[in-house]
C-alpha cells in the first residue's frame, strides 16, 4: 500500500519536469513521438525486420498462401486464380499488422522497458499512433509484393490502370487491420502469449473476411461477422477494381473499411488506457 | 547398461518430459490444434461449394493430417529457438549424450501432440460440416498414421538442428508450412502440378504417408507407401544426425549458441 502511494506521489514530479510548457511545444513533442519515436520503436521491436526472417516470412510465405488456395480452388473446381490472388494478398497484410502491433507491447515487456515507456509523460495517443504508422506502411508493402509476385506466378494479369486503385484499397486495409492490431496490443498488456493471439486473429480473418470464400457463399451469420471485421470491404473493393470498376464505384466499401479501422483504433486506445491502469494495479506489467 | 539401452532410455525419458511440456504449451499445444482448424474450415467451405460429397471426404481426411505438418514445420523449427531464448540450448548441447538423442525426442513429442490436431479436425469436419470419413482398414490406417508421424518427427529433427547453428532458422520452418500443405497431397492432388513439382513432393515423407492413409481409409493395401514413407523418414534421421554434429561444431567455433 505504502509503495503504491509512493509511486503515485513521484509521478506528478516527473510529469512537471518533462512536460512541454506551451501548447505548441506539446504539439511538436507529440509530432516527434509520432514520427521519430514510431520509426525507432518499429525498428527496435519488430525483430522480423532481419532479412533472413523478413524475406521468407513476409515476402515468400504469402506467395505460397496464394498458391495453396488457388490450387485448392482448382482442386475443388471453384473460383479463379485472380480471386485467390487478390483475396490472399490483401489478407496477408494482417500478418505484419497484427504481429508488429502486438510486439509494441510484448517486445517492450521482453526487454523490460514497458514500465519505463508507460511511466513517461508522453501522450499515449501519439505514442501508439506513432508506432502504428510504420506498421501500416509495412503491411501495405507486404500485400503489394504478394499481389505482384503471386499474380505473376499464376499468370494473373492485372492491367496497369487498376494498380493505383488496388494500392489505395491495400492502404485502407492495412490501416484498418492495424486498428485491430492496436486493440490486440491492449490485450497483450494482460495476456502473455501474444503470438497465439495474433495467429488466432489471423485465422479468424482468413475464414471470415472473404479472402477465399466470397461473402455471398458463406453462411449468413459468417458473412455478418465478416462485414464487421477489417479487410473484408477492402478485399471486395480491390476485386471490383480489378474487374474494371472505377474508384468511385467502390468508395462506399472503402469508407466502411476506413470507418471500421477508426472504430478499432479508438477501441484499442481506450482499451490500452483501461488495461494499463489495471496492469499497474495488479502489478502485471512486466510479467514474462 | 549397454549403449543401446542407454540411448533408448534417453529417448523415452526426454520424449515423455517434452510431451508434458508441449502438451500444455499455449503455442505448441493449444494453437497447434486451433490454427489448422482455420485452414480446414476454409478448405471445407471451398470444397462445399463444389457440391461433391466425395470431394468433401477427400478434404476432410487431408485437412486432418495437415496439422501434423504444421507441428513439424513451425513448432519443430521453433523448438530449439525457444531453448535458445530461455538460455537452455547450451545445456542441451553440452549434455553428455549425442545431440541427436537430445533433439529427436523434442520433435517426437511435437509429432505426438499433432495427434490432437488430427483428431480435432476429424471431429470438426464430422460435427460442423457433416463429413463422415469412413475408414475401411482401421489397422492399416493406424500403422500408416504412426509411420507418417514418426517420419515427420525425423523431418522436424532435420529442421530443428539447423536452428542450433542459424538463429533465424525458425523462419525457414515458418516458410515451409504452406509449401508442405500444398505439395504433400493433403488438399490438392499431385497430378495438378508440373512434373518437377511432383518429383519434389515425392521426396517428402508426408506425401507417401498421406497416400498410405488415403489407401487405408479406402480399404486398399497401403504397405508399399508406408515402406517408402518409413525409408524416407529414416533417411532424414541419418542426414539430421550427421548434420547435427557438424552444425554443433560450427556453432561452438563461431560462438553462436547463446546468440538470440
Amino acid at each position: 500500500m505504502s509503495e503504491r502511494r509512493a509511486t503515485s506521489d513521484t509521478e506528478p514530479a516527473v510529469l512537471r519536469s518533462s512536460a512541454p510548457t506551451s501548447l505548441w511545444g506539446s504539439f511538436r513533442s507529440s509530432l516527434r513521438v509520432v514520427f521519430v519515436g514510431g520509426v525507432i520503436s518499429f525498428r527496435a521491436l519488430f525483430n522480423w525486420l532481419n532479412p533472413y526472417i523478413f524475406v521468407p516470412t513476409m515476402l515468400i510465405a504469402p506467395v505460397f498462401q496464394i498458391l495453396l488456395f488457388a490450387y485448392v480452388g482448382r482442386s475443388a473446381g471453384v473460383g479463379n486464380d485472380g480471386f485467390y490472388v487478390i483475396g490472399n494478398a490483401v489478407q496477408y497484410a494482417s500478418i505484419p499488422c497484427l504481429f508488429a502491433m502486438a510486439n509494441t507491447i510484448a517486445g517492450e515487456r521482453f526487454t523490460q522497458t514497458l514500465g519505463i515507456v508507460l511511466s513517461t509523460p508522453v501522450n499515449r495517443v501519439a505514442l501508439f499512433l506513432g508506432r502504428s504508422l510504420p506498421v501500416v506502411a509495412n503491411g501495405w508493402f507486404v500485400a503489394m509484393v504478394a499481389l505482384l509476385v503471386g499474380g505473376r506466378v499464376l499468370g494473373v494479369d492485372l492491367p496497369p490502370r487498376v494498380w493505383p486503385g488496388i494500392a489505395l484499397c491495400v492502404v485502407v486495409a492495412s490501416a484498418s487491420c492495424t486498428g485491430l492490431g492496436l486493440l490486440q496490443a491492449s490485450i497483450a498488456l494482460r495476456v502473455r502469449s501474444t503470438a497465439v493471439l495474433s495467429n488466432v486473429l489471423f485465422g479468424i480473418l482468413l475464414v471470415f473476411c472473404g479472402a477465399n470464400v466470397a461473402l455471398d457463399a458463406l453462411p449468413a451469420w459468417m458473412a455478418s461477422v465478416g462485414r464487421a471485421l477489417p479487410l473484408t470491404h477492402a478485399i471486395e473493393a480491390a476485386r471490383r477494381i480489378a474487374g474494371g470498376a472505377a474508384l468511385g464505384d467502390v468508395g462506399g466499401l472503402l469508407v466502411r473499411e476506413a470507418l471500421l479501422g477508426v472504430v478499432f483504433t479508438v477501441a484499442g486506445l481506450l482499451a490500452l488506457r483501461y488495461v494499463e491502469a489495471q496492469s499497474r494495479r495488479h502489478a502485471t506489467l512486466e510479467l514474462q | 547398461m549397454s549403449g543401446v539401452h542407454r540411448a533408448a532410455r534417453v529417448l523415452v525419458t526426454l520424449w515423455w518430459l517434452q510431451l508434458k511440456i508441449v502438451a500444455v504449451s499455449a503455442f505448441d499445444g493449444v494453437l497447434g490444434v486451433i490454427y489448422p482448424l482455420f485452414f480446414a474450415t476454409t478448405a471445407f467451405l471451398m470444397f462445399g461449394q463444389s457440391g461433391n460429397p466425395q470431394a468433401l471426404v477427400y478434404a476432410g481426411l487431408g485437412a486432418a493430417v495437415m496439422g501434423t505438418w504444421s507441428a513439424m514445420a513451425t513448432s519443430a523449427s521453433g523448438a530449439l529457438q525457444s531453448q535458445r531464448w530461455q538460455g537452455t540450448l547450451e545445456l542441451l548441447v553440452c549434455a553428455p549424450t549425442r545431440l541427436a538423442l537430445a533433439v529427436l525426442p523434442v520433435t517426437a513429442a511435437l509429432a505426438t501432440v499433432a495427434l490432437y490436431s488430427l483428431v480435432a479436425t476429424l471431429l470438426w469436419g464430422r460435427f460442423v460440416f457433416g463429413i463422415d470419413v469412413a475408414i475401411a482398414s482401421p489397422v492399416a490406417f493406424v500403422v500408416a498414421l504412426a509411420v507418417t508421424l514418426a517420419s515427420l518427427a525425423t523431418f522436424g529433427f532435420l529442421l530443428s538442428v539447423t536452428v542450433v547453428r542459424y538463429r533465424t532458422g525458425w523462419a525457414l520452418g515458418n516458410l515451409l508450412e504452406y509449401p508442405g500443405w500444398l505439395l504433400c497431397g493433403f488438399l490438392v492432388p499431385l497430378d495438378l502440378f508440373p512434373t518437377w513439382v511432383q518429383w519434389l513432393a515425392q521426396a517428402l515423407p508426408p506425401t507417401w504417408g498421406m497416400a498410405a492413409i488415403r489407401s487405408a481409409a479406402a480399404g486398399q493395401a497401403p504397405w508399399g507407401e508406408i515402406a517408402v514413407c518409413a525409408g524416407l523418414g529414416l533417411g532424414y534421421a541419418v542426414l539430421a544426425t550427421v548434420l547435427s554434429e557438424r552444425l554443433v561444431d560450427s556453432a561452438r567455433r563461431h560462438a553462436t549458441l547463446a546468440l538470440t
